[in-house]
């Protein structure tokens, strides 16, 4: 036991004195929360839009203090042809026009039916989208306003209820991804590499040869990236919480335990690539090519996974962060216990053993 | 000049002897071009919606029936109660519930009036809020065909209505690959010359050859050059294996001038070989060259305006994204694809880029220190 | 008396407060082979990267070629060869190839590049090989290879640092046999070794210890001085007295 801390503390020499990879460890979680957390966001504030109102009446002013008033746009007013809009849609410099036909109060009063003219830049399809439906809501809002003086008959209304992310922060979404991106890169890569540079370097051969147990050699190489994995995971979820201001609503404790499940496969993973490669650039290559992609892809924080065709959906029940992406999400925002995630649980828990078995095998393999 | 002659004829003869080296020009942008537009697609579709419909009368039926034919939604079940529809939600089956409460029809007809629950998993926020607008616009619909039917639209109407018409250019099906492919090249030509000319750089530092070249009477300049127009060349025809692709896959062609296109890529690589220049530099080993350009491409990509729109940043973000080069390429990329700008929109972007490049390629040359002091 | 290849005075250069290199004044000459001894870290390397035009002195003067090693370091560059212990060709280009490159980089004619590949070839007996990867040449071959190539350009002076280290005694011989004949033509020799064997073959030696160069004359007449049987016994009296930690 004396001999494997000695391994141990050897293993935490190397990671603590590269200063270069101890940024990247710590760096990548807390650029990616900051990013995550508070630069991306896929809501749609501030887009730049150009009224064009030919009617220039009282009721065409109302609906466009009701567009200002919205935190959506960044509104211009400017009489532009059409031809003037099409060029600032190419130039970029806005995204939608909304344009009030000259006579708008006299048609609405007098014909009881009068026209707005919406142009979005649908170069990108989701924001034309949106905006078109913000701006359809504002219209009938002011419609439903006109209707007040009148009791407007059979109405339908509809209570809104946003479930577990009232305010609609993106970061719900992505912490538990960045989590499982984070776990990834710091059990997967940095293990394989840091044993096959041993391999490189030679130094393997030396452990081997003396009176340790080889498995308990590959085992001390695991313990100090199992260990910053936790640091990190706590890093992030103190981020999180007090920076994000992100609820932990389930237990910690079922959050920690089911952390060091995906870990463990991580590193199951990290070892297998390094007894398949034999130079860090392989494995290096291999830790990107083989899993940061799939994770990236398929865990579904960052691509829908719905949406995929089902060839590339059926993949992603191979990659282990998708479950714990899953397992994660219910823990902590969702708040649920684990007789609700048993099943990913259990899943996880195959491939972790999976991985194992298989890396043990080849690692026995190069031995003999 | 002749000088430069014997740096390219090396350069190109070792790059194209390298066995993995094609591969990754023709083969990487073709599965990246059809598999990442297919995964990056944001469109939101098919949004799961469990219904608990209380009620059971041709009205709810018959707003259930209109909620399932628009397209956006696809109904996961049915349930009798909340609470089994609120499992659903746990279980990520469904985004959205339907609470049609008991006796919607008939308080709607008698009281004029009658409330519907909508409760979303906001988990992934832009989901819900779309999900929850789609919903609503259906609802409002519904509600003025139920009014329609039961009062007589006359020519004097007491309800007046505003129409409003809405034109979708330049992409009038939504169809989000033609958003994406252009956006993901460009992602593509950045890490390839990135990574590649960084790596190649490091690789004369490990095995020691850069030593010789500098006890040769090689200018600084010359030997950058010779490192930089090969990659430049690269860096072009990955672009162009990836514009044959997302026309022959995606449809999609250049609307606006092709040589302009070219121009400005011509510009944007000169900043990313400067980028990978600067790496290349501050680095001893592949090893570290290839962390150092992991952690700045992945911030470039996320902060580029490629998956999440820049004016919705923070303004702090903003300024960072205007730091960054794949940001610019990104916006030309789709102002010239989609909308067919010309040389007159594209002119800021153009300068930008190439400040962008002069900054990082006298960095890096200035870093790059043939002789110590 | 003919015009030195290499003249240095009181050549110093300092990294902050360390002195690697100390005041080192010495002369060499055309066609002569001089040895350049000293253990690890006695400031060989940081005194040969001054005389490539690698690193600038801290004081002192130097010429190389007859050229300024303050003013002047791309003529120095143009008429100098370096071959080093670490293989400077490119594994991946063909012998044909790196010929070019290097010939070419040199500013030398079509016409020239020609000629001196089919009489290096020749000479090498590589005619087999000349369009194989350097690669998959034998490590002797590729050492002869790379010393033929730092003299492509007919330089006034050629670098050698630990040429021979890792290259069998057989292969030695007939790499000393090429520094002997490049040394007949004229030019000037200057090299680095592990090997005190080998710099009984220098003409002259000069062995620094902690930056200083300690000795410098013949082997014969060092053996002499010190009262030794060989250059290993001259080179271990004079190490001994080291206090610096080898790097």
């Amino acid at each position: 036991m004396k001999q494997f801390f000695t391994f141990v503390r050897k293993e935490f020499y190397h990671v603590f004195r590269d200063p270069k990879t101890l940024l990247m460890l710590f760096g990548i979680p807390v650029v990616q929360i900051v990013l995550f957390g508070f630069a991306l966001t896929n809501e749609i504030k501030n887009s730049k839009i150009v009224v064009a109102d030919y009617a220039h009446d009282n009721a065409s002013a109302e609906i466009i203090n009701k567009i200002k008033a919205s935190a959506y746009f960044d509104i211009q007013e400017s009489l532009m042809s059409h031809e003037q809009i099409e060029e600032a849609f190419r130039s970029g410099k806005i995204k939608l026009a909304v344009v009030f036909p000259a006579n708008f109060n006299n048609d609405l009063v007098h014909l009881n039916h009068a026209q707005i003219q919406v142009l979005a830049d649908a170069s990108d399809p989701n924001t034309a989208t949106a905006l078109t439906n913000y701006i359809s809501s504002i219209v009938n809002d002011y419609q439903m306003a006109l209707l007040k003086t009148q009791q407007i008959p059979y109405r339908i209304v509809p209570e809104f209820r946003m479930l577990y992310n009232p305010q609609l922060k993106g970061a719900t979404n992505f912490v538990p991804g960045v989590m499982s991106l984070v776990m990834m890169l710091v059990c997967v890569m940095m293990t394989a590499v840091s044993i096959v540079r041993e391999k490189e370097l030679g130094t393997m051969e030396i452990l081997l040869v003396s009176p340790f147990k080889p498995i308990l050699v590959v085992i001390s190489k695991a313990v100090p990236y199992l260990f910053l994995s936790l640091v990190n995971l706590t890093t992030i979820l103190l981020l999180s919480v007090f920076l994000l201001d992100l609820p932990i609503n389930g237990s910690i404790l079922l959050l920690y335990a089911e952390s060091s499940l995906f870990i463990l496969t991580c590193l199951a993973v990290g070892l297998l690539i390094s007894t398949k490669t034999d130079s860090q650039q392989a494995a290096m290559m291999m830790s990107l090519m083989g899993m940061m992609l799939p994770t990236l892809l398929f865990t579904g924080f960052l691509f829908p996974i719905e949406n995929m065709p089902w060839p590339l959906q059926a993949i992603s029940h191979f990659v282990p962060s998708r479950w714990y992406y899953i397992i994660v999400k219910s823990v902590m925002i969702k708040g649920l216990g684990i007789s609700q995630i048993w099943k990913e649980t259990l899943i996880l828990f195959g491939m972790m053993l999976f991985f194992l078995g298989v890396s043990i095998k080849s690692f026995k393999i190069r031995l003999a | 000049m002749r000088t430069l002659k014997f740096l390219l004829r090396k350069e190109f003869r070792q790059i194209f002897r390298n066995k993995s080296i094609l591969p990754m020009i023709f083969v990487v942008p073709i599965l990246q071009l059809l598999i990442l537009p297919l995964a990056a697609d944001y469109a939101i579709k098919n949004i799961s919606l469990a219904v608990v419909d209380h009620d059971h009368s041709p009205y709810s039926q018959k707003l259930i029936s209109k909620i399932t034919s628009s397209g956006y939604f696809q109904l996961t079940g049915f349930c009798d109660s909340y609470k089994t529809a609120m499992n659903l939600v746990e279980k990520d089956e469904a985004d959205l519930i339907l609470e049609i409460p008991e006796g919607f029809e008939k308080n709607l007809i008698r009281e004029s009036e009658q409330k519907l629950f909508v409760a979303a998993n906001a988990i992934n926020g832009t989901r819900a809020n779309l999900g929850g607008v789609y919903l609503g616009s259906i609802l409002r619909n519904f509600n003025s065909e139920v009014r329609m039917e039961w009062i007589p639209v006359t020519r004097f109407s007491p309800l007046a209505t505003i129409e409003i018409t809405s034109s979708n250019w330049y992409n009038p099906h939504l169809n989000y690959n033609y958003f994406m492919v252009p956006g993901i090249l460009v992602i593509l030509v950045t890490m390839m010359g990135g990574y590649m000319a960084a790596l190649n750089i490091v690789k004369e530092k490990e095995i020691g050859t850069i030593e010789q070249i500098n006890v040769t009477p090689i200018k600084k300049y010359h030997f950058i050059l010779g490192k930089l127009i090969p990659f430049w060349v690269i860096g072009a025809m990955v672009f162009t294996v990836g514009m044959l692709v997302s026309w022959l896959v995606y449809g999609i062609v250049p609307l606006g001038s092709i040589a302009l296109l070219y121009g400005y890529l011509a510009a944007y690589l000169l900043s990313v070989l400067g980028f990978g220049l600067l790496v290349s530099t501050y680095s001893e080993t592949q090893q570290q060259a290839m962390s150092v350009a992991f952690f700045f491409v992945m911030i470039f990509n996320l902060m580029s305006g490629l998956y999440t729109p820049i004016e919705s940043m923070p303004d702090w973000a903003r300024m960072i994204s205007h730091f960054i080069p794949v940001t610019y390429f990104v916006e030309v990329m789709r102002m010239i694809v989609l909308k067919g700008s010309e040389f007159h929109n594209i002119i800021t972007h153009l300068v930008a880029i190439l400040l962008i490049a002069l900054v990082l390629n006298v960095w890096a040359i200035l870093n790059y220190r043939k002789t110590s002091s | 008396m003919r015009e030195p290849v290499i003249k240095t005075e009181k050549l110093t250069k300092r990294f902050g407060d360390f002195v690697a290199v100390n005041e080192i004044s010495f002369e060499t000459y055309p066609g002569e082979i001089f040895g350049f001894l000293g253990a690890n870290g006695a400031g060989k390397t940081t005194a040969m990267r001054m005389l490539c035009g690698l690193s600038i002195p801290t004081s002192g003067k130097a010429t190389v070629a007859g050229f300024d090693v303050f003013t002047h370091r791309d003529d120095i560059k143009q008429n100098i060869g370096y071959m080093s212990q670490k293989f400077s060709l490119y594994e991946d280009l063909t012998v044909l190839e790196n010929i070019e490159f290097y010939a070419g980089i040199y500013g030398l004619t079509d016409r020239e590049i020609k000629d001196r590949t089919d009489e290096l070839i020749q000479k090498l007996g590589l005619q087999k090989e000349a369009k194989h990867l350097v690669a998959s040449l034998p490590l002797g071959w590729k050492q002869k290879l790379a010393f033929s190539v730092a003299l492509i350009h007919r330089p006034k002076v050629v670098f050698l640092d630990e040429p021979t280290s890792g290259v069998d005694p057989v292969t030695r011989r007939q790499f000393w046999n090429m520094i002997y004949e490049a040394s007949a033509n004229g030019v000037g020799i200057f090299v680095t070794t592990h090997y005190m064997d080998e710099s009984e073959y220098c003409h002259r030696i000069s062995i620094m210890v902690d930056g200083n160069i300690e000795a410098l004359d013949t082997p014969a007449n060092l053996k002499k001085k010190f009262e030794a049987d060989s250059m290993d016994e001259v080179f271990y009296q004079l190490a001994r007295g080291a206090k610096r930690q080898a790097d």
